[in-house]
């Protein structure tokens, strides 16, 4: 075989097997992937034995722990529709009430189910806090 | 304080408008003067941000609430320690320090390039120069770190507690010097394609600053790691993060150029990839910067709710442009000298080596942006967790790992069966070998991990053969000892053994991630006083509670008004292994609404994580006490309807009350133990790539004083002949 048949021949493999993969890799990205949706959309779209990543932040007054169960509800990031979820497995230090958080719940009857360590909460120093009202700025 | 601050952002923006214009103006008209005065405002482009830094620093130390950015992440409750790392931890502290230290890396490469390649260094400062003025841009009209408010509030909201942890201090700089170093490759690679100018000359003038991106990116990464590891309270130390990812990604593509640019310099080939890599590389750079700052992903690390998703959407975009315009419209001149003699050679395993690290970079990205992109293709935003990272990963780790080995001592041009055999016989015995030595010993069989050791052990045996070598044969030749043969082999080839050691290192510290993830014990018991539980073969006991009250006795240095904590007693097999301390710490809050004695620990609780380290395995354990129990739940009721708020030191008694009663009367507390081998191998492999990145990237002697030296030494052999021949004459004369 010629050098250059040999090199085109090579170019061609080389980039199959590179489609080949990539392909591969779109292919399970959709498939693995889980949808992430808002307690509003949960609330309307969730079936059971699907896994859903939800976020939004932790209601005010909902965190409560019973045994290794940890029980709190995710509402909008604006407020209104909030779901129980009902949690065991690794949590993080900054979780807390009003924080931001990431959790992958399965629905089971009329409850969510966090899958085991799966929570994530935003780093809180990375918020900036308003300035109190009536102060004045100036830059 | 805080005029100067905002006048030296606004002088800066002049000095990059100034800058820019002066050095596209010298090089388009062959005016020399211009370039040089566009050289000299990077100069003082460093000069007026390090002013601004020291303000914004002095206002942290001084704790001047006027500034809003102080105010927001420091108090006078913070150890001065964190108030000084406490600059950076806000959106516009952290953009003030992005561009300080590229204007410091910027001025440090300009000066070192001063006599060279003038015309591509005009274009390169004029880019620098651009994103300076995008930084400074983005302070003056988005993120004003100098912004004042009035009057200014008697006390700060205090640094994050998570942030209260030693590697704190650096990480970021690291990191950030890092994500700024990248640039400076960048900015030359685009100044060589507009000069036309595409030959060696300037990978050989970026390829320390290169290096030195790689290596503060690595730090900065690892420093995270260990951040995470020791305090974050989890245990582990990735987590397929969006922006542990942002930052893993440059040093991949790094990484990939610092290997493609060895066959750019020896052989005139893959000059399209290696521009490209660093095109990709300085544009990755500033998407993790961007993924940080837009809030579009969502992160553990990420800063909420800010707007500087659009100007980073736009930069990134012209980058990416201007990057593709110049390597298609430049290809010609980018043509390689030469062709790959052979798939058995050096060049085609760096070739390899190549593409998987940027085929990693790729998966990385593809997973780290899907929410995005599932959101562009399918309407609905979706994302991959870690198994889907690691189903991708691993294998690639697996191939990298074994081309490390491979790399350094296959030849150059065409391996034959010879060079094959005589370099990798003992190498594949060892590989080969450490899997039933393994078994034997009782590790598990667990395939990757096991994969992981054999190629690990593989690559081991390889470099270390080179430097058996090499050293062997300095010996003969010098007459030195092996020790003396070793330091001087080095020494004379700083760059080639110094990456020699970077490979033992990086297949260290993966021995170190496949056993410490794959053979790990967790487990996360209650436990009351005296009860025990078994992590792996070990027994932990909770033998008493500890409690300590007010910031100035809290025994982390974190600055906590309340720390409840554990002795825990640690044996194997009946006997006593190590009694480790592990503790919550409770920190004010700012929230009135939780009552004078409840808002003094009603911040953000953090773990003080306590471990027996050791070479073999870590014992890690974690406290979550609980401090909802009804009794100490009365005893801060009664003390916020009690105390008022102007009386902190009454609301500190009534936390040692509660800290007494804690202490006598111990609820049963939530531990996380774990049981990880060979995790301390992570920290070492680190420190051995990044004490061979620095042998690799320190300057050698100069070729003319090493003549002198040689010539030196030389005369003094020759006078020491004469010398000993006279002595003999004389001698035989007196005989």
């Amino acid at each position: 075989m010629n050098p250059a048949r040999k090199r085109t021949v090579r170019l061609t493999l080389a980039l199959t097997a590179a489609v080949v993969l990539a392909g591969a890799l779109i292919y399970t990205s959709f498939s693995a992937a889980s949808p992430a949706l808002t307690p509003s959309q949960l609330i309307h779209q969730a079936r059971p034995g699907i896994s859903y990543q939800l976020t939004g932040t932790v209601a005010p007054g909902s965190v409560r722990r019973e045994g290794s169960t940890l029980d709190f509800s995710v509402e909008d990031r604006t407020g209104g529709s909030a779901v129980p979820v009902a949690y065991t497995g690794e949590v993080p230090n900054p979780f807390k009430e009003g924080r931001e958080v990431i959790v992958t719940v399965q629905k089971q009857g009329g409850a969510y189910v966090g899958e085991p360590n799966s929570l994530i909460t935003k780093c809180p120093s990375k918020y900036t806090v308003a300035p109190p009202a009536g102060a004045k700025q100036s830059f | 304080m805080a005029i100067l601050g905002s006048a030296c952002l606004l002088l800066a923006l002049g000095v990059c408008a100034y800058g820019i214009g002066a050095s596209l103006y010298g090089v388009r008209r062959g005016r020399p003067e211009w370039s040089e005065s566009g050289r000299r405002a990077v100069y003082a482009l460093a000069g007026v941000l390090t002013v601004a830094f020291a303000v914004l620093e002095i206002a942290f130390l001084r704790n001047d609430f006027t500034f809003n950015t102080v105010a927001d992440t420091s108090s006078r409750t913070t150890p001065a320690f964190y108030r000084a790392a406490a600059v950076w931890s806000s959106q516009e502290g952290s953009l003030l320090l992005w561009a300080w230290l590229m204007s410091m890396w910027s001025s440090l490469v300009l000066f070192l390039t001063r006599r060279r390649m003038r015309d591509v260094a005009a274009y390169a400062t004029a880019i620098l120069l651009g994103f300076g003025g995008f930084f400074v841009s983005l302070m003056v009209f988005y993120a004003n770190p100098f912004v004042t408010t009035t009057p200014a509030p008697a006390e700060g909201a205090g640094l994050d507690p998570l942030l209260r942890f030693p590697t704190m201090m650096i990480h970021p700089p690291m990191l950030y010097s890092g994500y700024t170093l990248c640039i400076i490759p960048f900015a030359f690679g685009m100044g060589a394609l507009l000069a036309r100018r595409v030959d060696a000359e300037w990978i050989r003038a970026i390829r320390r600053f290169s290096f030195a991106a790689w290596l503060f990116l690595g730090i900065g990464i690892m420093l995270g790691a260990s951040w995470s590891y020791s305090e974050l309270g989890w245990g582990g130390y990735w987590g397929w993060d969006a922006v542990e990812n942002a930052s893993l990604m440059p040093w991949l593509t790094g990484t990939a150029f610092l290997h493609s640019l060895m066959i750019q310099e020896k052989r005139g080939m893959l000059k399209v990839w290696n521009a490209s890599l660093v095109l990709a590389t300085g544009t990755l750079a500033i998407m993790g910067t961007f993924l940080v700052r837009s809030g579009i992903l969502d992160s553990i690390h990420a800063f909420g709710g800010q707007t500087l998703g659009v100007p980073f959407v736009i930069l990134i975009g012209v980058m990416i442009a201007g990057s593709v315009y110049l390597v298609v419209t430049r290809r010609d001149m980018l043509r390689s000298e030469h062709r790959l003699d052979s798939l058995l050679s050096r060049e085609s395993v760096f070739l390899a080596n190549n593409i998987v690290l940027v085929g990693l970079c790729f998966v990385i990205f593809w997973g780290t942006y899907f929410p995005l992109i599932s959101e562009a293709l399918t309407g609905k935003e979706a994302s991959v967790g870690p198994p889907w990272f690691d189903r991708y990963t691993v294998p690639l780790a697996l191939v990298l790992v074994l081309l490390s080995g491979i790399g350094p001592v296959i030849a150059w041009r065409r391996a034959t069966l010879a060079n094959a055999r005589r370099n990798f016989l003992a190498p594949l015995i060892a590989a080969v070998a450490s899997v039933p030595v393994l078994l034997a010993a009782g590790v598990p069989g667990d395939w990757k991990a096991l994969a992981m050791f054999a190629c690990a052990a593989f690559a081991l045996v390889c470099v270390i053969q080179e430097f058996y070598r090499g050293a062997r044969a300095r010996r003969a030749m010098a007459n030195e000892s092996p020790p003396a043969a070793l330091v001087t082999l080095v020494k004379r080839n700083r760059r080639r053994y110094g990456g020699y050691v970077v490979h033992i290192g990086i297949a260290v510290l993966f021995i170190g991630v496949a056993a410490s993830s794959s053979f790990q014990r967790t487990i996360e018991p209650t436990l009351s006083v005296g009860q025990s539980s078994k992590v792996g073969a070990y027994m932990v006991r909770y033998v008493k509670p500890t409690a300590t009250v007010s910031p100035a006795n809290d025994a982390a240095h974190t600055g906590s008004t309340l720390s409840l904590g554990a002795v825990l007693d640690v044996t194997k097999n009946g006997r006593h292994v190590a009694t480790l301390y592990p503790s919550e710490g409770f920190y004010a809050s700012d929230e009135p609404s939780q009552g004078s004695v409840g808002s003094l620990i009603g911040g953000q609780p953090v773990s003080h994580v306590a471990m027996d380290a050791g070479l073999t395995r870590n014992v890690w354990t974690a406290i979550a006490p609980d401090v909802e129990t009804p009794q100490l739940k009365r005893i801060v009721e009664i003390g916020n309807r009690t105390i008022p708020f102007s009386s902190p030191e009454d609301g500190l008694i009534a936390l040692a009350v509660l800290a007494r009663s804690y202490l006598q009367h111990p609820p049963p507390a939530e531990f996380h133990l774990i049981v990880s081998p060979l995790v301390m191998w992570i920290w070492i492999g680190g420190l051995i790539v990044f004490g061979g990145g620095l042998i690799a990237i320190w300057p050698a002697p100069s070729a003319l004083r090493r003549r002198a030296g040689a010539f030196a030494r030389a005369r003094t052999r020759a006078r020491g002949r004469r010398d000993r021949s006279g002595d003999t004459a004389q001698g035989l004369a007196g005989a």
